[in-house]
């Protein structure tokens, strides 16, 4: 057990969330593999406060992360119920205005 | 050695259910496969001694995954997986760029020459904690409490329906089409 066997860990979260929010048409998907990144981030922020600075602040660090999950996934939900009684929109490509 | 075999237990399967996310067909078991993730992700930071970042994680998850459900199955066909579902763009490019991403991290990660630790783990780490968020970090608690107030107020706007003072849309010259009229009619 080290540090870069954590931050391997960490990473595969990272890509597999990545795969995720890249790959679901589904919005409630895509926050899914938001989440799964999130979740490889606060791995490595937990490794880093033991291997590395093992002081208060790496553990403030692993809080805030805490709270822009939930932010995160608040407002996602949020804006699909918003965009959903709009438009009728549950897939991204049904929201692809920008990119037009 | 336990801790290195539970280390390989919890880190193995946090990826195997992460995975399963998005290989399984319902939309429950989809959820509960990111919350098992999320808990095996909790016991490892649990195992690097983060006792109460590690509980917390776990009844944070707890909840947020049965929200997630109830979404999942207000936003998805196939709640109950009686039928395959697959609902991709651009699989290959997705799967490209995440094999891409893993191999830039991991190969970064054995590369970088990391640190040495600087400091001694604290004997109690949730006094640790404690006194930071009410002594140096109080600013960066103070700012999470307005960032999540903020977030209720947000999504409550963006949630609920348009109410009556919203019936005129976008156009304020045209008449509301209201189903019941009000006022005196003049």
């Amino acid at each position: 057990m080290n540090l870069e066997l954590f931050l391997l860990l960490g990473s595969s979260l990272l890509a597999i969330g990545l795969y995720g929010a890249l790959s679901q048409q589904s919005v409630v998907m895509l926050m899914m593999g938001l989440e799964l990144m999130f979740n490889g981030l606060v791995v490595a922020a937990a490794a880093f406060w033991y291997y590395v600075a093992p002081v208060a602040e790496g553990q403030v660090l692993i809080v805030v992360l805490m709270v822009v999950m939930a932010v995160e996934m608040a407002v996602g939900f949020a804006v699909v119920t918003a965009i959903f009684r709009a438009r009728d929109v549950d897939m991204t490509d049904m929201a692809a205005d920008l990119r037009e | 050695m336990l801790t290195a075999v539970l280390f390989w237990l919890f880190g193995v399967s946090a990826v195997v259910f992460g995975f399963l996310v998005f290989r399984l067909d319902s939309m429950a078991r989809v959820t509960f496969a990111l919350l098992a993730s999320f808990v095996f992700v909790a016991c490892e930071v649990l195992l690097l001694g983060l006792s109460y970042l590690g509980v917390v994680i776990v009844l944070m998850m707890v909840m947020e995954m049965v929200i997630m459900a109830v979404f999942m199955i207000m936003y998805m066909m196939n709640p109950a997986g009686l039928m395959p579902m697959a609902m991709y763009h651009n699989k290959p490019g997705a799967m490209s760029v995440s094999l891409g991403t893993f191999a830039v991290l991991a190969t970064g990660t054995f590369l970088v020459d990391w640190p040495e630790s600087r400091g001694s783990r604290p004997s109690d780490t949730t006094k640790s904690l404690g006194e930071s968020l009410m002594g140096p970090q109080m600013l960066t608690m103070m700012v999470l409490g307005l960032v999540l107030f903020a977030t209720i107020v947000a999504t409550v706007v963006l949630a609920t329906n348009r109410g009556r003072y919203d019936r005129f849309g976008d156009d304020l010259r045209a008449r509301p089409d209201d189903p019941v009229p009000g006022g005196v009619r003049r």
